[in-house]
């Protein structure tokens, strides 16, 4: 058997498919539900109601939206390229839910007599894989933007580019801190290491630069601007429709818990709680779950609230404020680390 | 200060002193959280959305709805004498009266004659109320509804016993200092 977690122990086959299984369902049952939280909670923030048309407080308004989107007749542009066009989407979701499998949920547990962590992985690099993960998501984006043959989406692809180059080195540095003070790269390793002092607190440099740079990461306002509906249409996916275009959206909603679960798990302590109290560990999930729903109010809050950067404002902010920021941050930490 | 020349070939623009980095930067993220403050505030504020079709904007006493025909509230008889002077009245032309005799077996209205055909056409109305300011004997009036769609034209052609039933009052009426 490969091993591919550095975890001490060997799970079953069986029970890392049920793992995988399971997590899957469960952040695939979430999302829906987040996306009708942010437009719910988004309509609050602008002194409206937001939708609370179909089912109780308009909890069934995915769910119509989704029928919509798949009954809906597939198309594509005649400068189109066909292969590309397709391939492109399932990329963005692919890379989003398999990024899902590094966010711990919880500790060891017995489950079956057999310990079971509670993550999909725990790998020894896993800053660095969720790192990779976003690189290639971004083929999703860049490749579905030029196969499109539209100016807007190749605008938008464009504008990505532009986008990663200037926030994936700071976001990168960012969490350096925070390994140099844990001493691991693995994430659970990392959640141990916070038992009495939340990384938020020593790191708070680091935390920002963090956020920053995963809005601009998500393609979140303020850094949505290869979206930019005003000026684009809808950017790299203009040109997308029916069910490809649902998989860019859940694809950026997963991309957005697993930013969130990454910033809970490095800077605000995984499944610990404060004030010393150890729940049992069926709580662990249900307590990442609720700091991950809080990271997300914190995307919608300023997504309520920023106007949308510029292009070369992006990229000026990305290198000449959070990438010095971020270096800082790292030696301080590695000068108060050595001595 | 210098007073604007508009003949001059250039023109001085006065600037603020562009901030430091640091002060900018400061300065950015000080405005960042007062943004925040800002947006928050509406969720505290709630929403001022009003929910049509459950909840309606009261309108005001004043306010010119839907026409109404009157009858006197002792003898039940109709105040429309039939004298199309609110047809005449009316810019929109929407209003159709054919008057007839009474007699003293049919007596309609208190006058002579009464309005045998009292026909508003709502799709033309512009509801301006000089029907209501031309008739003397206050026997049409504008109301308070406003929930006027119907899926044919001709339902919008009301009759005058339409306009002389008992009105449903659809609208809440705005209160004292609302």
């Amino acid at each position: 058997m490969t091993v591919l977690a550095d975890v001490n122990f060997y799970e079953p086959w069986w029970i890392q498919i049920l793992k995988s299984l399971v997590i899957f369902a469960v952040i695939f049952a979430i999302l829906p539900i987040l996306i009708v939280y942010e437009r719910k909670l988004l309509g609050r923030f602008q002194g409206r109601y937001g939708p609370n048309r179909v089912g109780p407080f308009g909890l069934l308004q995915p769910l119509a939206e989704i029928v919509k989107f798949a009954t809906k007749e597939p198309s594509r542009p005649t400068t189109s390229v066909g292969f590309l066009f397709r391939l492109a989407p399932m990329i963005a979701i692919l890379t989003a839910v398999t990024a899902l499998a590094l966010i711990p949920f919880g500790g060891v547990n017995r489950i079956f007599g057999k310990p079971v962590g509670l993550y999909g992985i725990d790998v020894s690099i896993g800053p660095l894989y969720v790192f990779a993960l976003a690189g290639i998501s971004f083929y999703g984006i860049m490749l579905g933007g030029w196969a499109s043959g539209s100016k807007y989406s190749f605008l938008g692809a464009m504008r990505s580019a532009a986008q990663l180059i200037s926030y994936e080195v700071s976001q990168g540095l960012s969490l350096l801190g925070v390994v140099i003070t844990a001493g691991t790269l693995s994430l659970t390793g990392i959640v141990h290491a916070q038992v009495g002092l939340w990384f938020f607190i020593p790191q708070i440099v680091g935390f920002l630069v963090f956020m920053v740079a995963s809005f601009a990461e998500t393609n979140r306002a303020p850094f949505d601007l290869i979206e930019a509906d005003a000026e684009l249409v809808a950017g790299y996916f203009t040109e997308y429709g029916g069910t490809p275009f649902v998989a860019y959206l859940f694809a950026e909603y997963a991309n957005m818990i697993v930013v969130s679960g990454i910033a809970v798990t490095i800077f605000f302590g995984g499944w610990l709680l404060p004030f010393g109290i150890h729940p049992p560990g069926w709580v662990d999930p249900i307590v990442v779950l609720v700091k991950i729903v809080l990271v997300f109010t914190l995307f919608i809050w300023v997504r309520a609230t920023l106007p949308r950067l510029r292009y070369d404002q992006l990229m000026s902010l990305g290198w000449k404020i959070l990438l010095p920021l971020a270096t800082l941050n790292v030696l301080v930490t590695a000068i108060v680390v050595a001595s | 200060m210098t007073i604007y020349d508009p003949s001059a070939d250039v023109i001085e623009v006065i600037r603020t002193p562009s901030p430091s980095p640091a002060a900018g930067a400061y300065r950015a993220f000080g405005e960042t959280l007062r943004g925040l403050k800002t947006t928050f505030a509406r969720i505290v504020e709630g929403p001022s959305t009003i929910q049509y079709p459950e909840e309606k904007t009261p309108v005001y006493p004043r306010f010119r709805g839907r026409h109404k025909l009157h009858r006197f509230e002792d003898t039940g008889l109709e105040k429309c004498v039939g004298c199309s002077l609110c047809a005449a009245a009316c810019p929109a032309d929407c209003i159709r009266v054919v008057a007839a005799e009474n007699t003293p077996e049919l007596r309609v209205s208190a006058g002579e004659r009464y309005a045998a055909v009292y026909e508003i056409n709502m799709s033309r109305c512009i509801f301006c109320g000089y029907c209501e300011v031309a008739c003397p004997f206050d026997a049409i009036t504008m109301g308070h509804d406003y929930e006027l769609s119907d899926y044919t034209r001709s339902d919008l052609i009301f009759t005058k016993e339409m306009l002389l039933a008992e009105a449903i009052e659809r609208s809440p009426l705005r209160g004292e200092g609302e």
